[in-house]
């Protein structure tokens, strides 16, 4: 016991230690940049009153760019004005999440002159994966600062700017209005909309890029004449049940990693002026990672009743997007109340009143899910086999027992009040309950160390 | 009259879940009519369709967020339900990711 808390002891001061040498770190690095910037600035004047030129430091590479660009420097369609191009260009990426990070990285590296990152949300575990910009120490701080820590270290001489904001019709302009290349890396479709429309108001190019499990989209909207806008391809919102996010669906980060890094690259090349190449606007890349097969799909002109890019649009300043989608702009699960409250059993009720009582206790998440963790009583019946009447057959003998509760669980409580409602309108007579707030609340209101994802 | 019209179905981003998660599948179609994605996308309904089939079909078209693509080409180039199909057509079918 006593060698125990010693370990203990030193972890916590350690830890301390650490955190308070970070703070140091970063104070001075700080002061750093402040008077590197400073002494930058004077040997420009001073250079400028040499030379009697109005040179500045983006109008020209010094050599601490030429020996750090060199590689890119010498690509024939690149060079010198290239990356004086990139260096007087902002770029803002909206979403510092799997498709946020590795863009930021590639252009911030590349040499852009500013970047602006966006995301109102904080860093958690379940990040990790396929946010690589963020690491253990940063957990609970905001995903921008986060983020801009990271990219510090990569490249010192750019300018980032962080916006800890949720993007909305109220800020978008005055936001977007700072940036000339906008990257769209959300994670939900109030938010593309937004981004499309403001972009189309102010003519800012969009690099809109998506990812869900095994598979990403990628296409250049509001570059060049005849480009089609989202709207014009999406004039009307999905049915909001057949929108998945990666915190339901799941996602590789290797996935997101390419079609983040695939962004990055379209927006030098839009900033660039194609860069020799040709952008990927009116064009739509597809990426199956699960046949590691890339597609280009040729898209539609744009459309000429289109509501927000046409001559004559119907949209002419932002609207609510979370209204037109019936959807938030954020892919945080909304609790979602179909059944009635009798039918709803809380945790400690399930616990205390119904364990010790013949019931089946059905957990209808994905079998992958299932196999990541369960209640020992429980068993895995996915909510398409309720919703398709297969588990009728699976449980014939015991559906007889009428006795027998039907009790029905899943991650957080959405799914299982589906498949309570299903169910009950085949047995309208039978003891049919789902369990609020699902495994979730299990953790937080009856076991702890029951592990949540 | 010509033989019968053999055409592939690719589906992707999802898009699969709804026809027994089978991404690409040839398919046969009897020469007694004249094919166009209309009625291709009855027959969908109809023969291979498995799950609910307003994730997939709303009114007589898809719903929104899944595109048709035509050989590569976003289908409202090529005439959208009247396209006529032709011998050996690829017809892709992708829902739209919205994730990050
Ligand atoms: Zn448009």
């Amino acid at each position: 016991m006593a060698a125990e808390t010693k370990i203990d002891d030193e972890i916590e001061k350690l830890r301390q230690e650490i955190q308070e040498l970070r703070r140091n770190c970063a104070a001075k690095e700080k002061r750093l940049s402040e008077l590197e910037a400073q002494q930058q600035k004077q040997n420009e004047q001073a250079n400028a009153q040499q030379q009697q030129t109005s040179a500045s430091s983006d109008q020209m590479l010094n050599n601490d760019d030429i020996a750090r660009y060199s590689r890119q420097l010498i690509l024939p369609n690149f060079g010198v004005k290239g990356q004086l191009k990139l260096k007087q260009t902002a770029f803002l990426i909206v979403g510092m999440g799997g498709l946020g990070c590795p863009s930021s990285q590639y252009l911030l590296a590349a040499g852009c002159g500013r970047l602006g990152l966006v995301d109102y949300d904080e860093v958690e575990r379940s990040n990790f994966h396929r946010q690589t910009l963020h690491t253990e120490m940063s957990i609970g701080m905001a995903k921008v600062e986060s983020a801009k820590q990271a990219l510090q270290q990569i490249n010192p001489h750019c300018q980032i700017e962080c916006h800890r904001l949720l993007l909305n019709s109220e800020n978008a302009l005055e936001i977007l209005r700072q940036y000339d290349v906008v990257l769209d890396c959300t994670d939900n479709v109030a938010t593309r909309y937004l981004l499309n429309d403001a972009c189309v108001m102010l003519n800012k190019p969009l690099i809109s890029g998506s990812a869900l499990q095994m598979d990403g989209q990628l296409t250049v909207y509001n570059y060049g004449e005849n480009c089609p806008c989202y709207r014009c391809l999406y004039p009307v919102p999905p049915p909001p049940d057949t929108v998945t996010n990666c915190g339901d669906g799941g996602v590789l980060g290797a996935i997101t990693g390419v079609i983040g890094s695939l962004q990055a690259l379209e927006a030098i090349k839009v900033a660039l002026g194609g860069l020799g190449g040709e952008v990927l606007a009116g064009r739509l890349l597809i990426f199956d990672g699960g046949r590691c097969q890339f597609r280009n799909i040729r898209l539609r002109s744009k459309r000429a009743d289109c509501d927000v890019c046409s001559p004559k649009p119907m949209i002419t300043q932002l609207i609510d997007y979370e209204q037109f989608c019936g959807m938030h702009a954020s892919d945080k699960d909304m609790a979602l109340n179909i059944l009635p409250l009798e039918n709803r059993l809380t945790v400690e009720e399930y616990k205390n009143e119904v364990l010790q009582r013949k019931h089946i206790l059905m957990d209808v998440r994905q079998p992958a899910e299932f196999e990541i963790c369960r209640l020992p009583n429980s068993e895995n019946v996915p909510l398409k086999t309720i919703l398709n009447d297969s588990y009728l057959q699976r449980f014939e003998e015991e559906l007889k027992d009428e006795e027998r509760g039907i009790i029905l669980l899943c991650r957080r409580g959405n799914d299982s009040q589906l498949a309570a409602q299903h169910i009950l309108q085949r047995f309208p007579q039978r003891a049919v309950f789902d369990i609020k707030g699902g495994l979730h609340a299990w953790h937080f209101k009856i076991d702890n160390s029951f592990p949540i994802y | 009259m010509t033989g019968d019209l053999k055409i592939v179905l690719e589906f992707s981003a999802g898009a699969e879940l709804l026809f027994d998660n089978i991404k690409k599948r040839e398919i046969t179609l009897p020469s007694t009519e004249k094919w166009t994605i209309r009625n291709l996308l009855k027959w969908m309904k109809e023969n291979i369709l498995r799950e609910r089939p307003e994730l997939f079909i709303q009114g007589d078209t898809v719903r929104p967020g899944i595109l048709v693509l035509i050989n590569d080409t976003d289908w409202e180039l090529l005439g959208e339900l009247d396209y006529e199909l032709q011998q050996k057509d690829n017809i892709l079918f992708i829902s739209t990711l919205h994730g990050g």
